[in-house]
């Protein structure tokens, strides 16, 4: 993984993005990075654009502005296939599991492993789930044949993550992960947020709980109506500072070292 | 998952003693999933009060004529299986089955000017079913017309088609051999055995190969002893089965076909990617596409299946009545055939159920009918039978899956 020094360049990088509905505009020439082995942070409150960012950023929606940069080079994302493709994953609030499949057949949904006559190969894909939820320290899942039915919210969240990172990802985005959780089960996946940073991964979490986002995120940007505020580094700014550019917006400049 | 003990990743109690799993099993059990232990209990119940009040019942005659009398119903509820699995219904069915029964006589008539060898015509015939499933399939999956209302005008349309064939004549006999064995012909004693043996080592064969998979990727391998227990247990079943058909005129070529099927279709829902991703847009077609997966096409498939498993019902009623009359595709086998998949555990919401329930279903289906036929009971009493043991499959469903997710949270 990349030394974690300033220098490196942001794995996903946006530049000047602009997103218009109508005459609504959702976004006005946002500014956005994240970098690898980093957790950054997006919020804002209702109507200030994340979810349009996060759309825009997975191929849902088209950009009407500016530039999406993956590792300092210019792509073009027009549909979930090239965001996939570039190691883009979102992890949206409904989780996308289904109900009656066990936490194998989700993590491999739609990308079973296969030979030539279509039988699916369920030994190595049952190992490597194990293997990967070993190494996210997900151990609160008794069984990976248990149907996700049976698991609780933080388990289903915990599934949808190592789902999201199996597949070699490079950027995970985390739609209000803990947003139905109870305290011990938003412990669960507050710590294995921080593990996917400390693996190497870009990690974005959108939240509204500053407690939540104060306890994982390296960064935090602000958006505000649309625009942006500014990136804080979290050691260096507090809760009041960030619910000031929230609610009533700072001017934009505060660089990010 | 009061006291979720936070053990390694592991599959639960799968390589434990079999006390424990005996354990899980009732866990599972408390937890709603009641598996085929129901249907089980119905099967033993019927037996047994039946036994009791006909001499005949019980006897290797008896056997073969309700194989004979259930694979017709069976075949179509094993269709009716991948619709139900996908959260759809298909009301089309019994009049499919009786066009494909129009079919496969009107394709092997002598003296008409398309007089084809059987087997063709019962080619054409179950091609007739998947072309029909195809029509309806589209129509919902990318019109997105509600599947009742679509395949109830097909059910319509399938019986007017059949009083419009058979109009003049009112009927079709059917001479062809190849067509009245599939309902007809018996196997010869040793062929039997031979179906049994091979049956029997199929299952051994899979077993073994799922083990030394499991075991070459370093996971748990289960409880070996139970593994050759079921081996023995299902291989006594098709040994029993033979012996007793033996002892009459041998294993009707009916039940062999009736097997095979549920042998494929089993194959096709639990083994391959095509089943998963049946299961996957049962349970949640939304994450289904969002994963990538076709989902107007598996919803195609799955009609074509059920209205291809239609017409080989079709094809084993024409058989078996060596003729076709304007009261096929009619009566009550629709019903009987939802309801043998119901029965058997598949779920009305969608994502439950093994297509093996369509089997159990479709014996109780027949058991019934059968056994009130033999006691002599009126109509009426098969039909409230009938009628009270889906309403408890039904009913057992539902519970079973609010059980399910209270146990989730």
């Amino acid at each position: 993984m990349a030394a974690p020094t300033a220098t490196r360049t942001a794995t996903l990088q946006i530049r000047g993005l602009s997103k218009q509905f109508g005459s609504v505009e959702a976004l006005r020439v946002v500014d956005f990075e994240v970098r690898d082995g980093e957790v950054m942070a997006l919020v804002g409150d209702n109507g200030a654009g994340k979810s349009t960012l996060i759309k825009c950023v997975a191929g849902i929606y088209s950009i009407d502005d500016g530039e999406i940069l993956f590792d300092g080079k210019k792509v073009s994302i027009h549909g979930p296939k090239d965001a996939a493709k570039l190691g883009i994953e979102v992890v949206y609030q409904d989780l996308a599991l289904c109900d009656n499949l066990d936490v194998v057949q989700n993590m491999y949904l739609g990308r079973e492993e296969h030979d030539p006559l279509f039988r699916l190969r369920e030994a190595p894909m049952e190992q490597r789930t194990a293997e990967t939820l070993r190494s996210l320290s997900v151990t609160t899942i008794r069984s990976v044949r248990q149907v996700v039915a049976t698991l609780s919210g933080g388990q289903r969240q915990s599934v949808a993550v190592a789902r999201a990172v199996m597949w070699n990802n490079r950027v995970v985005f985390l739609d209000e992960p803990t947003a139905a959780l109870g305290v011990a089960q938003t412990r669960q996946v507050l710590d294995l947020v921080k593990r996917l940073g400390e693996q190497g991964l870009a990690v974005v979490i959108v939240s509204h709980n500053l407690n939540d986002v104060f306890e994982v995120a390296d960064r935090i940007t602000v958006l505000r109506l649309g625009r942006n505020v500014g990136v804080y580094e979290r050691k260096k700014t507090s809760q009041q500072e960030i619910v000031q550019a929230i609610t009533a917006g700072t001017p934009v400049g505060e660089a990010s070292t | 998952m009061s006291s979720a003990a936070p053990a390694e990743v592991q599959a639960t109690a799968v390589d434990g003693s079999l006390a424990a799993i005996a354990r899980s099993r009732w866990e599972a059990l408390k937890g709603g999933d009641v598996g085929f232990l129901p249907v089980l209990v119905g099967i033993v119940a019927i037996t047994v009060f039946f036994t009791a009040k006909s001499s005949i019942f019980f006897t290797a005659v008896n056997f073969s004529n309700l194989i004979g009398q259930m694979a017709g119903t069976t075949v179509i509820a094993i269709g009716v299986v991948f619709v139900l699995l996908i959260g759809e219904i298909d009301l089309s069915v019994g009049y499919v089955s009786g066009i494909a029964s129009v079919a496969v006589a009107e394709f092997q008539l002598a003296g008409s000017s398309h007089d084809y060898p059987g087997l063709v015509a019962i080619a054409l015939a179950l091609l007739i079913g998947a072309v029909i499933g195809a029509i309806q399939g589209s129509i919902i999956a990318f019109v997105g017309v509600p599947s009742f209302v679509v395949t109830l005008a097909g059910l319509l349309i399938c019986q007017g088609l059949i009083i419009e064939l058979l109009g003049t004549q009112g009927v079709i006999g059917i001479q062809d051999n190849q067509v009245n064995d599939v309902a007809n012909y018996v196997l010869t004693k040793n062929t039997g055995w031979i179906v049994a043996a091979v049956f029997t080592g199929g299952l051994a064969l899979a077993t073994v190969g799922t083990y030394l998979s499991r075991r070459r990727a370093g996971l748990p391998t289960g409880n070996v002893t139970l593994a050759v227990l079921r081996v023995i247990f299902y291989g006594g079943l098709a040994f029993t089965a033979v012996a007793v058909c033996n002892h009459y005129r041998g294993v009707p070529l009916v039940g062999l076909i009736l097997l095979f099927i549920v042998v494929l279709f089993s194959y096709l829902a639990g083994r391959t990617t095509f089943g998963r991703h049946v299961y996957a847009v049962g349970g949640n077609a939304e994450a289904a596409r969002r994963a990538g997966i076709n989902v107007k096409l598996i919803r195609i498939l799955c009609f074509v299946i059920s209205g291809s498993c239609a017409a080989m019902g079709g094809v084993i009623f024409a058989s078996r009545l060596n003729s076709v009359d304007l009261t096929f595709g009619g009566g009550t086998i629709l019903l009987d055939a939802i309801s043998a998949a119901v029965i058997g555990g598949v779920s009305l919401f969608g994502g439950r159920g093994r297509v093996s329930g369509a089997l159990f279903g479709g014996l109780i289906i027949g058991m019934i009918s059968n056994g009130t036929d033999l006691v002599g009971s009126a109509d009426w009493v098969k039909y409230v039978t009938t009628g009270l043991i889906l309403l408890a499959a039904v009913t057992l469903d539902t519970v079973a899956r609010r059980r399910q997710t209270a146990a989730g949270r």
